[in-house]
């Protein structure tokens, strides 16, 4: 079967919202096929249908019709416990407003899916502060969100999406509420976690200059993929900053982590 | 997720906002306290007629004078309170006679065929000048009453110190008095023997007192405790004057003793027949005397007091009631607020029965706790309160009631937990990211 390393394989994706007697066509047969390994950027106007096909991706939502297969496994007509599972294991969530919990700290909201795994105390934390050093925050794992930057909230968000060992991590405009400097700095996490442990990533953004960091760019209009390019030499994040990533992404220790 | 988890959660979540948890709790605090502090009350005053009743002894029928309506009971008698007998309703009435040692007299003939094992008349004198006086002390309000020695067995008395009056006394009128614990308190002190062999003064006449009763403690109606006795002759005819009727002295009451709870009933459709022969009353007349089963007085006391239990309870059950509305209400809210809590938890794998256990503990941790308190404050109330109100002799916390109470908060836990919990736990997840 082909779907051997696909790890998202999606065929005329369709979601309809009914708005009083109006009927919204969200997606309109979108059929999408991820390898392991690739990053790739979704982009669209607002309004094109993204934030949709992510959720659906996500196991957030179910399409109204369409197939969807995660790593092999039919998910599009799944009951609610089993996409929560799903959505646990296999997909790590980074949203545009980090979605993080108030009042809690970045290691508590990085150990929160673990707890829905069942993995005992010792062990999240260990994994929770790998993740947070990961991003480059392991001297704030203690810092609430509100006594964090956006950037830096962002990264709790990443490193809660990464904890999991995840088989795809989705990002819906992580960079959308960042200045520009944090968002190079979120692209440089995510080349990295890219090609230091193979994990697979899509992200939307509908700034260009993100999408240039990814080899793979999709463009989204009005429900429907109208182009699917391929960049020969994608931008890296930092290597025209002139100042390095603050808490050390490339650090060294950082790559004897395996590949997912 | 284990159960430990969700505890930890929710702990968490109720700790954030410590005022609104607070305030909550009172109410289910409040419920509770007052289900023990008013069934506790309940509870007091069931035991304290139940021994008021027992000290009076559980096998006695008290025969007063005077048809149903006209309730009898001299001072020291119960209180009248005969169940509502409907059988005589459509009969004649006639004039009461009173009651007379004749009526004594054939009752003893009775006695045998009657299962009677005690009758003792009383003659209550009402015409006092004065109190009971030693040298410089005065008892005020005594009541002073007339006896035989079987009046003795009857009520259960023994004298404390020195004697109970004799046969030979009241065959003899001779002026001796037994005193009640409170009066020979008020006149010789607490060394009681001292009183024996003094001479007290009633009505302008002095009185041997040969001895004292023991400390009842009960108060409240005819107090046993404020009392003299004397020889019921005495009564009759030198403090008082019970005149006579168709020749024979008149007496208050009689006190009947049953030789057992059994007989309770058979013994007073015999004594009703007798008195009935003696009183000259023809099958169309109603009975012209009263007579009182101190059975069925415990009986009516216990259903009294289950009545006043089950009406207090239930109106603390209401404030428990609305202590838990109280508790729905907040985890409404909560859930409402924590909309996107829920979103989060969803999406990073939550399952419908984390975020239900998540509330329902939530819940159960408000009102079991809440519970806990309002137990500690409760019985606290139930200690104090007889310190505070006198008429109140002792109130009973029952570990039934703190069970019910317990059992009652964890339940309002649960019942109006699950509701807001269910609604939580049902949210879908995209949804819930979206909710400002
Ligand atoms: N819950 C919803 N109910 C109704 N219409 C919706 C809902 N979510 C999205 N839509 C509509 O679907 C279309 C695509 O929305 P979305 O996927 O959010 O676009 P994007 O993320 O690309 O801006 C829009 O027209 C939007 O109005
Ligand atoms: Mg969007």
């Amino acid at each position: 079967m082909m779907s051997e390393n696909l790890v998202v394989n999606a065929e005329d994706l369709v979601k309809t919202y009914q708005m009083g007697e109006v009927k919204v066509h969200a997606l309109r047969k979108v059929s999408l096929q991820v390898k392991q390994g690739e990053l790739l950027s979704i982009m669209g106007p607002s309004g094109s249908g993204k934030s949709t096909l992510m959720n659906i991706l996500g196991c957030l939502d179910q399409p109204t019709s369409g197939q969807y297969y995660l790593e092999g496994t039919d998910v599009a007509q799944l009951a609610d416990n089993k996409l929560s599972q799903i959505r646990g294991k296999r997909i790590g969530f980074v949203f545009q407003s980090f979605n993080l919990l108030p009042r809690t700290s970045a290691i508590a909201n990085v150990e929160l899916p673990m707890i829905y795994m069942g993995i005992n105390r010792g062990e999240r934390r260990r994994r929770a502060v790998t993740a947070l050093e990961m991003v480059g925050l392991g001297g704030r794992i203690h810092h609430k969100p509100n006594e964090l930057s956006g950037g830096q909230q962002q990264r709790v968000a990443i490193a809660r999406a990464l904890v999991t060992d995840p088989a795809i991590i989705m990002a819906d405009e992580p960079t959308g509420n960042l200045d520009s400097k944090s968002s190079v700095e979120i692209m440089g996490i995510f080349q990295h976690l890219n090609e230091e442990q193979g994990i697979t990533i899509i992200f939307v953004t509908h700034e260009p200059d993100i999408a240039e960091h990814t080899r793979r760019v999709i463009r989204l209009a009005d429900g429907q993929i109208v182009e699917d390019k391929t960049i020969a030499n994608p931008r890296r994040a930092g290597v025209t900053e002139a100042t390095p990533l603050e808490g050390g992404v490339h650090q060294p220790s950082l790559a004897v982590q395996g590949a997912a | 997720m284990q159960l430990w988890e969700s505890i930890t959660i929710a702990l968490r979540a109720l700790t954030i906002n410590k005022l609104r948890t607070i305030l909550t709790m009172l109410g289910i605090i409040i419920g509770v306290a007052a289900v023990i502090a008013l069934v506790s009350i309940g509870n007091g005053v069931r035991q304290s007629m139940n021994e008021q009743f027992t000290s009076l002894g559980t096998n006695l029928l008290t025969i007063s004078s005077g048809g149903r309506g006209g309730r009898g009971g001299g001072p020291g008698g119960p209180p009248g309170s005969q169940e509502e007998d409907t059988s005589q309703d459509d009969l004649l009435e006639k004039a009461a006679e009173p009651l007379t040692m004749k009526d004594v007299e054939a009752l003893t003939d009775a006695a045998q065929t009657a299962h009677l094992v005690g009758i003792a008349p009383t003659y209550s004198v009402n015409n006092l000048s004065g109190g009971v006086v030693y040298e410089q002390e005065e008892a005020d309000d005594v009541s002073v009453t007339g006896v035989t020695p079987d009046y003795a067995i009857v009520r259960n008395m023994t004298p404390e110190v020195g004697l109970f009056i004799s046969q030979e006394d009241v065959d003899r009128r001779t002026r001796v008095a037994v005193l009640g614990y409170e009066v020979a308190e008020t006149l010789f002190g607490t060394n009681l023997s001292s009183a024996i062999g003094k001479s007290v003064r009633v009505n302008n006449a002095q009185y041997e007192v040969i001895g004292v009763l023991p400390e009842s403690g009960e108060g409240g109606f005819g107090n046993p405790d404020n009392t003299l006795l004397v020889p019921i002759s005495t009564a009759q005819t030198r403090l008082g004057n019970s005149g006579t009727f168709r020749g024979s002295l008149q007496v208050s009451n009689i006190y009947v003793e049953v030789d057992s709870q059994d007989n309770m009933d058979y013994a007073e459709a015999e004594v009703t027949a007798v008195l009935r022969e003696r009183h000259r009353l023809g099958t169309e007349y109603k009975n012209d005397f009263n007579i009182q089963n101190q059975a069925q007085l415990l009986e009516f006391g216990d259903t009294l007091a289950t009545t006043l239990t089950a009406f207090l309870g239930s109106i603390a059950g209401v404030s428990l009631l609305v202590g838990g509305i109280g508790v729905m209400n907040i985890m409404l809210v909560s859930v409402t607020e924590r909309t996107r809590e829920i979103g989060i938890r969803k999406a990073v794998g939550a399952k419908r029965r984390d975020i239900l256990t998540q509330f329902l503990i939530e819940a159960m941790v408000l009102s079991l706790f809440g519970g806990f308190l309002g137990i500690a404050v409760g019985y606290s109330i139930a200690v104090v309160l007889p310190m505070l109100v006198t008429q109140l002799s002792s109130t009973v916390v029952t570990a039934n009631s703190i069970l019910l109470a317990t059992g009652f908060s964890a339940a309002i836990g649960l019942f109006f937990g699950v509701y807001p919990a269910t609604r939580a736990a049902r949210l879908r997840p995209i949804e819930a990211l979206r909710y400002e």
